[in-house]
């Protein structure tokens, strides 16, 4: 997917609060997002008109079933209750990090997630490097050649990628190399049913690749338009105008400050770019049957397991909001007015 | 102006004109003559072969200032500065693009041991003038136009190789320090040189002159290790300057050194431009506080409207009567201590800048 | 002004201004419109659209009717996009799929960008408070990755149509609500606003004069950058289950009725409206970076 809506860095702020409040600061908004998103997706949840026991049990034997046993089955589901109470129910078991039980897989929310995230975090991981340093670099060649072929050729390539849906490519790239080629196993060979611990690490490692490398094509897009907005950004700065009216090259001029404040803008944009990633990774596993967290919240999805669905919505807020944060921690942590904030004006 | 503009293949010599009444033709017979030829060896006449106070290129000042080489240290002559800009009254998609003239036939010159100071209100071209001068164009702009530096005509990739080699900037603002660079190694500057060891050796005789500019500037070691943000805007303003300097330059280009400043900072930083002009090197002053100018300027070119209406020495402006300009009458009316006759006639609309009280008020839309 | 000993050949390096004085600079986007371009590619885009739409309606009875005679071709002639298990032509189906994948992205899209502008305008003129709820709504909708979100309204909304539909509508405009809020919060500090407000203009009035015109060509731009997100994100959705019903032909449902023969090395099924996909939303990719381009103020005078 384009990585249009990536938001924007907050503006680094001069003055900062003490390193405490910070922390608590970003402990309250922690907190108000997780039950926002928390009462969010369990509203929607209550809203949908799919039900869960239907779904679960299936059309036929649902109509076969005597009325007990239908009662019994939607006690169990829970399905009578009122939204409002169920979720008060569900937060005063979540507090105690229990997610409930998964309708889907007859096991603990924790536990699914947790065994898939590990599978989701490796894919992610690997895609998020991957098409961070490809992206980066090739956002810093096009700015630094504004206009001229490296630049029209490497916008070129992020403007095709990003008008290209992600799980078509995919798609392309299962048919290329794996039903051609056959450099890699297709998908849906994939031992799903498999626990994760009886699949040996290579032939892990052999599903990853190609879920990894077509999630960083589509990654390297968006990271290589913005780096090259903020190369563009920083080249055409008073500072850079300055050290070029000074007789330096446009090389000298880029390698001496246009690395060193694009580095900036690079980090805060790659933990930013986790949140799409994480949408393409939904994308990613369902072409090649992935077990991973996508594949299980659009296994929930359909299947309409309420608790599964809300327990890894919950999820992915918390990693894109963690992955800001280790933005703006880093940001602190190389950025000289960040760490000597009240410095101002001390010396005369 | 009525004046005769004169010019040559080398830069026309200092006083030729004065010396020459009517050389029209001569000019041009020379410079067809000697096609190619740059060099500063003209056939001219004497350095002072104009009279006291005569006016050649568009100016008059006393016979002894100096012109080494016999011609200007700079020389813009004849500059017009058009952009190619979408009509802005016109509605967003109707709008046709037109062009806009912001300089128009410029002509200004400046001395060694001397500062020139520019001015003008803001809008009245004088930034556009420092970046041609600096060899830098916007895509949309369009400028034709002879610069000359130290008796060659420059093109725009001449102008381009000066930069940091004969003509530094000191810019308007700290924005123009790097914000993550700690200042010393910005007043350092890239070292230059073919050869590793060269740069090494360059870096090396960098680091001593960054010493020897902090403590000749007052500053203490310790600052060089400041990011720009840790600045006051005294500090900054000297930090810029000897960005500048460390490149020994032969002209300085000082775009509105003082906004921001307070009075008591502002005249330092103009003593610090004076100094340098006192040790041999040229200063073309940028601003639009015509006051700051006379205190430290030896001359002043008054512009409006994108061309300069007059340029005179300071001394002019003792004496209305000395200056030739309407404009700049109104100028000399509207200064503080004259008592601010706004309202001589200044022509169309444009007000003329002044004082310290008016320069507040046009600092803050100053320059694009 | 008498002029002379002009010009000088030799030394400058381009000669004949406009003065004829020597060039030190050309313009280089001398008289080029660019403005009209983008009024022309909106144009050639509202033209496509209006063909994909009126080609998907032509293309409807074919993209369903099955031929059991000619199942699973390979690309040829008659059928260049070959055809699928049940024969039916998959050029026809792209067409339609393509259709309906279009008219929910415009839907989508354009409702989105009301609700950007409302939402704006109401961070901008309605006071810090509502300023800051939007910017925590913002906040939120961004806080959860966009599939996510979108997989759970529409299966709050039972999915079909309207899920997606609405899905995309309420997750798309978060981008361009910030844009539009700087823009309406630029165009109220103008002084030209103060001058009318003082001169008793209503707010109706101002809003119309001033505002209106100030916000319209980012609104524009923005309503067609939406576009091909709406787009790509409606094929995504219904790609996983989510989104249009399984008997309408859509991007999204071929492609994903493709994965089970691709084993098979029915390649076409998947390639090909994939690849129709990618170039309509090139297409509005295209015009409305063109037409950022122009309302930026960085390159605004190109």
């Amino acid at each position: 997917m384009p990585a249009a809506d990536l938001p924007a860095r907050p503006a680094p702020r001069r003055t900062r609060p003490p390193r405490g409040g910070r922390a608590l600061r970003g402990l309250v908004r922690f907190t108000t997002l997780m039950l926002a998103v928390s009462m969010v997706t369990f509203a929607l949840v209550g809203l949908s008109p799919i039900d869960p026991v239907k779904m679960n049990v299936g059309q036929v034997s649902y109509a076969n079933m005597s009325a007990e046993k239908r009662a019994q089955l939607r006690s169990y589901w829970d399905a009578d209750a009122p939204v409002a109470e169920r979720y008060a129910r569900w937060a005063s078991a979540a507090v105690r990090g229990d997610l409930g039980e998964s309708l889907r897989f007859s096991r603990p929310v924790t536990d699914v997630i947790g065994e898939r995230a590990a599978a989701s975090l490796a894919l992610m991981a690997a895609a998020w490097a991957i098409s961070g340093v490809v992206g980066v670099s090739l956002g810093v060649l096009a700015g630094a050649h504004r206009g001229r072929w490296p630049d029209r050729l490497i916008k070129g390539y992020c403007f095709v990628i990003s008008s290209t849906p992600t799980f078509w490519l995919g798609l392309v790239a299962l048919i290329v190399f794996s039903v051609w080629l056959g450099w890699f196993p297709l998908g849906f060979s994939a031992p799903i049913g498999q626990s994760a611990s009886a699949v040996s690490l290579g032939a892990r490692l052999h599903h990853l690749v190609l879920p990894a490398l077509t999630l960083s094509v589509a990654g390297v897009a968006g990271v290589a338009l913005h780096t090259r907005e903020k190369v563009i950004d920083v080249l055409e700065s008073d500072f850079a105008w300055f050290a070029q009216s000074r007789g330096e090259s446009p090389r000298q001029v880029l390698v001496r400050h246009g690395l060193r404040n694009i580095a900036l803008p690079a980090i805060s944009l790659q933990f930013a770019q986790v949140s799409e990633i994480f949408g393409g990774s939904i994308l990613v596993e369902q072409v090649f049957s992935y077990p991973g967290l996508g594949q299980a919240a659009v296994t929930a999805g359909i299947g309409g397991d309420a608790p599964l669905l809300v327990g890894i919505a919950l999820a992915s807020a918390a990693i894109v909001f963690l992955g800001n944060a280790v933005a703006n921690i880093l940001y602190g942590l190389v950025d000289p007015r960040m760490r000597q904030g009240g410095a101002h004006g001390t010396l005369r | 102006m009525k004046q005769d503009g004169i010019a040559g293949a080398r830069q026309p010599a200092v006083g030729a004109l004065a010396a020459v009444p009517g050389s029209v033709g001569r000019g041009a017979g020379e410079g067809a003559a000697a096609p190619g030829a740059s060099g500063p060896a003209a056939p001219a006449p004497a350095p002072s072969a104009h009279g006291d106070g005569e006016f050649h290129h568009h100016h008059t000042h006393a016979a002894d200032t100096r012109h080494p080489g016999r011609h200007h240290l700079l020389t813009v002559q004849n500059l017009t500065v058009a952009f190619d800009m979408y009509d802005a009254d016109a509605p967003f998609f109707r709008a046709l693009r037109r062009r806009q003239e912001v300089v128009r036939d410029l002509t200004v010159s400046v001395h060694t041991g001397e500062i020139l100071a520019v001015v003008g209100a803001s809008g009245a071209g004088k930034t556009v003038l420092a970046d041609c001068i600096m060899g830098r164009f916007a895509s949309n702009e369009e400028v034709s136009g002879e610069i000359w530096f130290d008796g060659e005509l420059m093109d725009a990739s001449g102008l381009e190789r000066l930069r940091g080699r004969g003509i530094s900037l000191v810019p308007q603002s700290v924005t123009h320090l790097d914000p993550l660079m700690r200042v010393g190694a910005q007043v350092r500057g890239a070292a230059r040189g073919e050869t590793r060891s060269a740069r090494a050796a360059d870096a090396r005789r960098r680091a001593e002159r960054q010493r020897a500019l902090f403590a000749d500037y007052g500053l203490a070691p310790e600052v060089a290790d400041l990011y720009p943000h840790q600045l006051s805007g005294g500090m900054a303003r000297r930090i810029l300057l000897m960005c500048a300097l460390m490149d020994e330059p032969r002209l300085l280009l000082a775009d509105e050194p003082t906004p921001g400043l307070d009075l008591d900072l502002a005249v330092r930083a103009l003593g610090d431009l004076r100094r340098f002009a006192d040790t041999g090197g040229g200063v073309l002053l940028i601003t639009h506080d015509i006051e700051l100018a006379l205190r430290v300027a030896d001359r002043v070119a008054i512009v409006r409207a994108g061309t300069v209406v007059e340029e005179t020495a300071r001394e002019s402006f003792e004496d209305p009567s000395l200056l030739r300009d309407p404009y700049t009458r109104a100028l000399w009316h509207a200064m503080p201590k004259h008592g601010f006759q706004v309202g001589a006639p200044t022509g169309d609309g444009d007000r003329p800048a002044c004082g310290p009280q008016g320069a507040g008020e046009d600092a803050a839309g100053a320059n694009r | 002004m008498a002029r002379c000993a002009e010009p000088h050949p030799s030394a400058a390096p381009a000669s004949g201004g406009a003065h004829g004085a020597p060039l030190l600079h050309s313009s280089a986007v001398r008289g080029r419109g660019n403005r009209r371009c983008l009024l022309i590619g909106l144009a050639a885009a509202v033209l496509a659209l209006a063909a994909i739409a009126l080609a998907g309606a032509l293309a409807a009875p074919a993209a369903v009717a099955t031929d059991f005679e000619a199942k699973s071709l390979a690309p040829f002639l008659a059928h260049p996009f070959g055809t699928d298990w049940m024969g039916r032509d998959m050029l026809a189906r792209t067409l339609a799929g393509l259709s309906s994948s279009l008219f929910v992205g415009l839907i989508a899209a354009g409702v989105s960008a009301l609700i950007a502008l409302a939402l704006a305008s109401a961070a901008a003129l309605g006071g810090p408070r509502a300023d800051a709820a939007v910017s925590w709504v913002i906040d939120l909708v961004m806080g959860l990755p966009h599939i996510v979100l979108l997989i759970l309204i529409s299966y709050a909304l039972g999915k079909g149509f309207w899920g997606v539909t609405v899905g995309v509508a309420v997750t798309h405009w978060p981008s361009l609500a910030r844009v539009l809020r700087a823009e309406i919060m630029q165009a109220r500090s103008h002084p030209s606003v103060a001058l009318a407000r003082s001169l008793g203009q209503g707010p109706v009035r101002i809003a119309l004069t001033h505002m209106v015109p100030a916000v319209l060509p980012q609104l524009l731009v923005g309503l067609v950058l939406l576009f091909p997100h709406a787009i790509l994100h409606e094929a995504a959705v219904t790609f996983l289950g989510f989104g249009l019903s399984p008997d309408t032909p859509a991007i999204g449902v071929i492609l994903s009725e493709a994965m089970g023969y691709l084993s098979g090395g029915q390649w076409w099924l998947a390639v090909f409206p994939g690849a129709a996909l990618a170039v309509a939303v090139a297409l509005f990719e295209r015009v409305g970076s063109m037409g950022r381009r122009l309302v930026d103020a960085r390159t605004a005078q190109e």
